[in-house]
């Protein structure tokens, strides 16, 4: 089943959560490898032009799956969670995607922050539009760090809180999400 | 009383011409008439152009008495500028320039030996990424006089060449991109 019923994740929701984990976990460990290279490396110029190219789809997936998300029954919470864990949970998926949408926007901001596109492996450009504030690129780049790591933070306790469903309270939080 | 005696004989003093001081000018960074640019080898494949958008400075000039000549800059690190704003951040961190801990890079000219003809070598001492090295910049004045607008304008440009490593910058660009050539078209306006 492609679209979500009140009791199941269908496979569009499934599939768009393990890109996202993927490409995110991707994208931190690209973005701090890169940073650090030499410049004759090999990857000097491609490890950016990648970083970026996949954060452009990045931020259009999330936006799709966000839509999805809203124009789909949402899966009731499992009955053995407490009103503390179904509001916690909340919070989590709701920071989650604000984190994703903002660390992405920050580094769009530092790679156009003098007024050039960026080019999504050569096949579009998108154009910026926010330039030329004054050291916009330091700034920008100050807070796409912090942002990115505390997404990766907030994934690591979501991952953990699927953990403990899964293993200790043995539901079907996780499995649900793995399409059983 | 002994006040005013003084200040006769300090107003007297002043109008003998053979006591004139040299002229102070003020580099015209307020109107942009003045240009810290540099460049550097890319690969040793072409030339790569940047330059210090804010910076002030003075100097003396005299050409009647070219040893009383000094000039003093005070270069803006952070505001670096090579028209891209990814490498700029980079030229920022402290991988080359460290702005956050020297956000400063200071020149001071402190013999100025003409060689005639409107040429000129300036000795002085750079302090750049919180490295204090000698300098010399080969110096041609490009003209003087009054400008249109009531004030006296001299301009000099300058050439110098650093070395990266002298400055304890020691990230590798590659061989041909050892050195930097620094570009310095100043313009000032003599103070009254």
């Amino acid at each position: 089943m492609l679209k979500n019923t009140t009791s199941e994740y269908g496979l569009v929701a499934i599939v768009l959560h393990w890109l996202v984990a993927l490409v995110v976990v991707g994208l931190f460990a690209l973005g701090l490898w890169m940073t650090e290279l030499e410049y004759y490396d090999a990857w000097y110029e491609r490890g950016p032009d990648l970083h970026k190219s996949i954060g452009i789809l990045l931020f259009v997936t999330v936006a799709l799956r966000l839509a999805w998300r809203w124009s789909n029954p949402m899966p009731r919470p499992e009955p053995t969670h407490a009103a503390w864990e179904r509001r916690l949970a909340r919070i989590a998926h709701a920071g989650l995607y604000i984190l994703l949408f903002t660390t992405i926007l920050a580094g769009y901001l530092i790679s156009t922050a003098d007024g050039h596109p960026i080019q999504v492996f050569g096949l579009f450009a998108v154009p910026a539009t926010l330039s030329g504030f004054d050291n916009q690129e330091d700034i920008a780049g100050e807070i796409h760090e912090v942002l990115a790591f505390a997404l990766i933070g907030l994934a690591v306790l979501h991952t953990l809180a699927a953990l403990k469903h899964h293993f200790i309270d043995r539901d079907r939080t996780l499995t649900r999400m793995l399409g059983r | 009383m002994r006040t005013l005696t003084h200040a006769i004989a300090f107003a007297a003093a002043l109008s003998l011409p053979t006591l004139a001081p040299a002229a102070d000018y003020v580099i015209d960074t307020a109107k942009t008439h003045a240009f810290i640019q540099f460049r550097i080898q890319h690969l040793g494949y072409s030339w790569l152009y940047g330059r210090f958008n804010k910076f002030e400075g003075t100097f003396s000039y005299d050409e009647k008495n070219p040893a009383a000549n000094k000039v003093e800059v005070s270069i803006d690190t952070a505001s670096v500028d090579t028209n891209h704003a990814e490498r700029d951040k980079h030229l920022r961190s402290d991988d080359f320039l460290d702005v956050e801990k020297f956000p400063q890079a200071h020149f001071v000219g402190t013999k100025f030996e003409d060689k005639g003809d409107g040429k000129a070598v300036l000795s002085g001492a750079l302090t750049l990424h919180g490295v204090t090295k000698p300098v010399v910049i080969a110096v041609e004045r490009i003209g003087q006089g009054d400008d249109p607008w009531g004030g006296y304008r001299t301009g000099f440009f300058g050439t110098t060449t650093l070395k990266l490593a002298d400055f304890n910058i020691t990230r590798d660009l590659g061989p041909a991109a050892q050195e930097l050539e620094l570009m310095l078209s100043v313009e000032g306006i003599r103070q009254q």
